[in-house]
Formats: structure tokens, C-alpha cells, sequence
């Protein structure tokens, strides 16, 4: 049930579809093709819409010098945009919290949820109980969560976290205003890890179980056995999770918003946050379009990872490329 | 396994030779005990939420916490008082309309990139998943923009397209690897038998698939009620979501937290639940069909 996709199916299916068109004459084949793509261009005309107009004006935006506040105060100008918020400090200090939430989650997270499908990966009374209760964070209205870790959790009277802590000496201790990124961090990385945790399970659940068995009885010693044999087939599992988990935690903003409001200062902005504030609080379009557009520039290297791991699970090596 | 339904809430029947070593080590295992230990810990906040829930608010604030009390309904009276029925309608209903829209639309593009594929297939594939690669916020501005222009703006149906524009990809992209798992053979015999396309999607294809379009269907709920940042941005008053709702308990005036927690409660049950019912699809649906 759990192993990556193979890809005969899918290059099977291509080349016999090949053959066939490749067999009958033009305009039937140019009917049938249009039969075929029909299903399709729905979904692909609705998406291009949606998705791809919006982003070309931001870029267009993202020339123009625009303050909702002083009407008619658009002009272009060019790439004046880009130049102030590349001065912009607080930019570069958004810039460096983004990357520190995103890093520092997926790195817990993966690491949380690799012992976490270690432990699940075998049988024991009330797993499948066990494996509910954990995904559960995930499932949480993220809001929610984060509404519930800023009170309940991080109060400083009255939240558990001190309760818990109390007996190695911790006072009344503000977490969420002394630690804002890391009370963020904490929310976030509840709620990542099991989601770490069940693509590792999968993972675990694909490994062969006669290799592990005859190196069992060839004697070797679990640790060896974990470190010879299940890393490596985990691996991709956990360059998937790593990567997808980035993908996802680049648009955190629900937590950073109930929790601190990026504050104090920018403290725990990141930037889907600070450009929200520029955007809606600010009203300085061209900016805020501008860092949108650095942002998608600098995704775009974590995107192609995250594709190229995917099509790679999906289709096979050859096509990866 | 293909077959199995996303009914199914707990781990699936494990293969022979795991029963077989489960069976050795059954008997006791301090390790299970820390795996109980871990997820309790891991629920734990979700289990207080619910029984702060059901506290008043005397009994809300207090050192120790109290753990136990007596339980009362007068939270969530308050708070469907307060109007958190008009959010929860909208949620229920751009999240049922979005994921209408998205097996609509998902659905057949997910057969024409599978079973009977368009030539440029990879194409279309790689198109539909780099738009979840497009970070939300460099799209909000003129989203903001134009649906101001429109008069969308507080209005329930802007979170509806943009809902289904955001699970699209990911109904594409699962339901083509559900696709991918009907036996050609099966669909060669349908042929020979003379049946028409039309007929072997709806008597071979559709039934093998259904399980597959519930999990996807799922999954797109899970997204849609717990979406924040267009919600936030593009509602107001009239269609705000159960999210955007939540929002009103961050205000710092007075202590509130029995009734945020009925709140929040409330916001959460929904999804909680359809996670659980969907769980051994999940990882599936949320590697966009690349992990079965």
C-alpha cells in the first residue's frame, strides 16, 4: 500500500497511445486529440485564469510607484521598487526570519517525525489509536491552534507550558513577547510534525521486509541495520517531506498573525506577514507587489526541488530531468 | 489495497509477515508505552481545548489548572449567541461549493492526463502543480484588486474560486494516480465488449475511482475550511469564515478563554473529524499522489 509509484503504468499507457496515433491518419488523429484534451481544458483554462493573470499584475505593479492612501499617485516607475526594498532593513530582517521559520520547522519536524514513524512503525496495542491522536495537530484549524498556543499554552499566569515547567524552576515566563519566533516555531512545529511523521511512515511501510529479516538473522545489530538499511530507503521519503514542508511553510501567516502580529517590531514577521502590512496596513501597493515578486523569484529554487523530487516518485528518473 | 475505502479509520490490516513479528513482540514493550506517552502529549492541546471548553470561565483561569469541574453548555450557548452560526454557514458553504467545483474540474483533467493522456501531459502535469509553488501572498494585491472591481469583495463567492484555484492541482495530481491503478486490461475488455467511453467510465472506471474521489474530496475540505489568508483579506462582516470569526478572540480586552475555547472547538470538530475519516489517504492527498 505504501511504496512509491511505479512508472510502467504511466509509460505503458504513453506508448501505446503513440503507436496508435502514429497508426492512423492525420485528421482522424487531430479529432481524437481534441476528444482527448476536451476533459482537460476546463480545469487548465480555469487555472491559467485564476492563478497566472493575477501574478503578471503584480509584476506590473510591482513597477509602479502606488499609495492607495494618496489617490492618483500612480506612476511608473520602473525598477525604483526593487532599489528601496533591497534598502529596506527591515526587509532583509523579514527576509531572515522567513528562513529561519521555514529551516528551523522543517529540521525539528523531520526529525520529530522520523522517531515518531519509527515508534508507530511496529505493532502494538491501540496504534491505530495512537496514529490518530497524531495526525490530529494537522488537522486543527491553524487558527485555532494558534489561538488555543498563545493562551492556553503560553500564558504567562495561567498557560500549561509554565504549569509543566514550573517544577525545574521556570516562572511566569512571556513566552509568546520574549520568544515571539520560537513560540511561533513551537506552534508550528506541532502542527508539521505529523505530517512528517506520516509520509516517513509510509515510507517505513515500504521498506522490504525479507532484507530486514535476513540481515536479522546475519546477526546485524539494529542500530547498523537502521543505518545501512532503513536511512537510505528513507531518504527520498524525507527529501519529499523536507521539501513539500517547505513549499507549504513559506505561506505561514495564520500563526505569525494570531500569535504576535510579527511583533514586537518586526520580530517574528516573515513575509508573507510583512507584506500583508505593507499591502493592507501600509497601502503601498508597488512596494509590497515587488516583494511578492522577490518572493516568488526566490521560491522558485525550493519549487523546482520539490518538482523534480515529486515527477521523480511519480514518472521514474528519465523524466525528472 | 487500492481498494480499500477512506471510511476506514484505523491502520489497515497488516501483511502476513508483519503480523507475524508484531506477534513476537506484542507482549510488552516499553516503547509503546513512550509512543502512548508522545501522542497523548502531542493531543494534549486539542483534549485541553475541549475540556476548557465546557469549563466557566472561573474555572478557566486558575493555578493549578483544573482538570476537573463541573461541566457546563453555557460556553457554547454564548457563543452561538455571538454569531458564529452566519461563519460557520459561509464555511460550509464555500467549502461544500469549492470541492464540488474542484472533482468538476479535477476530475475529468485528471483522466485526460491518465488514462486516455493529451500529448503534452507532462506539460499540463508540471503546469497544474507549480501554481501550489506560486507563494499565496504576491497574488493577494491584485486579487485584492480585481475582486474590488467586480463587487466580489465580502461576498463568499470570491473565496469559492480562489478555494477551488488553490485544490485543483491537488485534485489533479491524486486522482490521476487513482486513475493510473485501474488494470488496462479491464478497460480493453470493456472496448471488445463494444462498450462506448462514456459507458466504461461510468460502469468500469468511475466505481474503481470512487474511493479515490472520496479522499480527494476530503482532503479538499480539510484545505478550504481551514484557509486563513484570503478569507482574512477579502471578507468582512457578511462572509467571513469560521477562521476570520476566531480572529474577534485575539482582541486583549477581558479574559475569555472558556468561550474561545467553545469557539474554536467548534471551528475545529468539523475538520477533525474528516481528517480522521480520510487519514489513510492523507499523506496521498498532501504529496500530491506521489506516496501511496
Amino acid at each position: 500500500m505504501t511504496t512509491i509509484a511505479e512508472k510502467p503504468t504511466a509509460d505503458g499507457t504513453a506508448d501505446r497511445v503513440r503507436q496508435l496515433r502514429e497508426a492512423k491518419d492525420d485528421s482522424v488523429s487531430r479529432a481524437e486529440g481534441w476528444r482527448r484534451r476536451g476533459p482537460l481544458l476546463p480545469a487548465l483554462i480555469f487555472m491559467i485564469v485564476v492563478t497566472q493573470i493575477p501574478f503578471l499584475f503584480t509584476l506590473y505593479y510591482s513597477t509602479q510607484s502606488w499609495n492607495l492612501v494618496r489617490p492618483g499617485s500612480q506612476a511608473f516607475v520602473g525598477l525604483q521598487n526593487y532599489v528601496d526594498v533591497f534598502q529596506d532593513s527591515q526587509f532583509r530582517e523579514v527576509a531572515v526570519n522567513t528562513v529561519i521559520l521555514i529551516v528551523g520547522t522543517v529540521i525539528i519536524s523531520v526529525v520529530l517525525g522520523l522517531l515518531l514513524a519509527l515508534l508507530l512503525d511496529r505493532a502494538f496495542l491501540g496504534r491505530g489509536i495512537v496514529r490518530t491522536l497524531l495526525i490530529t495537530p494537522f488537522l486543527v484549524t491553524p487558527v485555532a491552534g494558534a489561538l488555543l498556543w498563545k493562551t492556553t499554552m503560553f500564558d504567562p499566569v495561567f498557560g500549561i507550558v509554565n504549569f509543566v515547567l514550573s517544577p525545574f524552576g521556570v516562572g511566569q515566563v512571556d513566552w509568546v513577547s520574549k520568544f515571539p519566533l520560537a513560540s511561533v516555531m513551537v506552534n508550528l512545529v506541532w502542527q508539521w510534525t505529523p505530517f512528517m511523521m506520516l509520509l516517513i511512515l509510509a515510507g517505513l511501510q515500504s521498506m522490504p521486509r525479507d532484507i530486514l529479516e535476513a540481515a536479522r538473522v546475519d546477526g546485524a545489530k539494529p542500530f547498523a541495520m537502521f543505518r545501512e538499511l532503513t536511512l537510505p530507503h528513507l531518504r527520498r521519503f524525507i527529501e519529499l517531506g523536507a521539501v513539500l514542508g517547505a513549499i507549504y511553510l513559506i505561506n505561514t501567516f495564520d500563526a505569525i498573525y494570531m500569535m504576535t502580529q510579527g511583533g514586537p517590531g518586526t520580530a517574528s514577521a516573515n513575509l508573507p506577514f510583512y507584506i500583508y502590512q505593507r499591502a493592507f496596513l501600509g497601502f503601498d501597493i508597488g512596494q509590497a507587489a515587488a516583494m511578492g515578486v522577490i518572493v516568488v523569484i526566490a521560491t522558485i529554487v525550493v519549487a523546482t526541488l520539490a518538482l523534480r523530487l515529486i515527477f521523480k516518485s511519480f514518472t521514474g528518473n528519465e523524466e525528472a530531468a | 489495497m487500492s481498494t480499500d475505502t477512506a471510511a476506514a479509520p484505523v491502520e489497515s490490516t497488516p501483511t502476513a509477515p508483519e503480523t507475524k513479528r508484531a506477534r513476537k513482540h506484542r507482549k510488552f514493550s516499553p516503547w509503546s508505552v513512550v509512543a502512548w506517552i508522545v501522542a497523548l502529549g502531542f493531543f494534549f492541546p486539542v483534549a485541553w481545548m475541549v475540556l476548557t471548553a465546557f469549563k466557566q470561565e472561573g474555572d478557566a483561569y486558575t493555578t493549578p489548572p483544573k482538570l476537573f469541574f463541573t461541566p457546563t453548555l453555557d460556553q457554547f450557548k454564548a457563543v452561538l449567541d455571538s454569531g458564529i452560526g452566519t461563519a460557520l454557514l459561509n464555511s460550509a458553504f464555500a467549502t461544500a461549493m469549492s470541492t464540488i467545483l474542484v472533482l468538476v474540474l479535477g476530475v475529468p483533467a485528471a483522466f485526460a492526463l491518465s488514462l486516455r493522456p493529451v500529448r503534452k501531459t507532462k506539460d499540463a502535469l508540471f503546469f497544474f502543480i507549480s501554481t501550489k509553488m506560486l507563494p499565496i501572498v504576491a497574488a493577494i494585491i491584485p486579487l485584492y484588486v480585481i475582486v474590488n472591481d467586480i463587487g466580489l469583495l465580502d461576498n463568499i463567492w470570491a473565496l469559492i474560486i480562489l478555494y477551488t484555484a488553490m485544490n485543483v492541482p491537488i485534485a489533479v495530481w491524486m486522482m490521476r494516480s487513482f486513475f493510473l491503478e485501474v488494470p488496462g486490461e479491464l478497460l480493453e475488455a470493456a472496448s471488445m465488449d463494444g462498450a462506448s467511453l462514456w459507458t466504461s467510465v461510468r460502469e468500469v472506471i468511475l466505481p474503481l475511482v470512487s474511493p479515490g474521489i472520496a479522499a480527494t474530496a476530503l482532503i479538499c475540505v480539510i484545505f478550504s475550511w481551514n484557509e486563513f489568508f484570503f478569507a482574512v483579506n477579502l471578507t468582512a462582516v457578511q462572509a467571513q469564515t469560521i477562521p476570520v470569526f476566531l480572529v474577534g478572540f485575539i482582541t486583549g480586552e477581558g479574559l475569555y478563554w472558556a468561550r474561545l475555547s467553545a469557539a474554536a472547538t467548534l471551528a475545529a470538530l468539523p475538520v477533525i473529524l474528516a481528517g480522521w475519516v480520510a487519514q489513510n489517504k492523507l499523506v496521498r492527498g498532501l504529496s500530491f499522489g506521489a506516496i501511496k
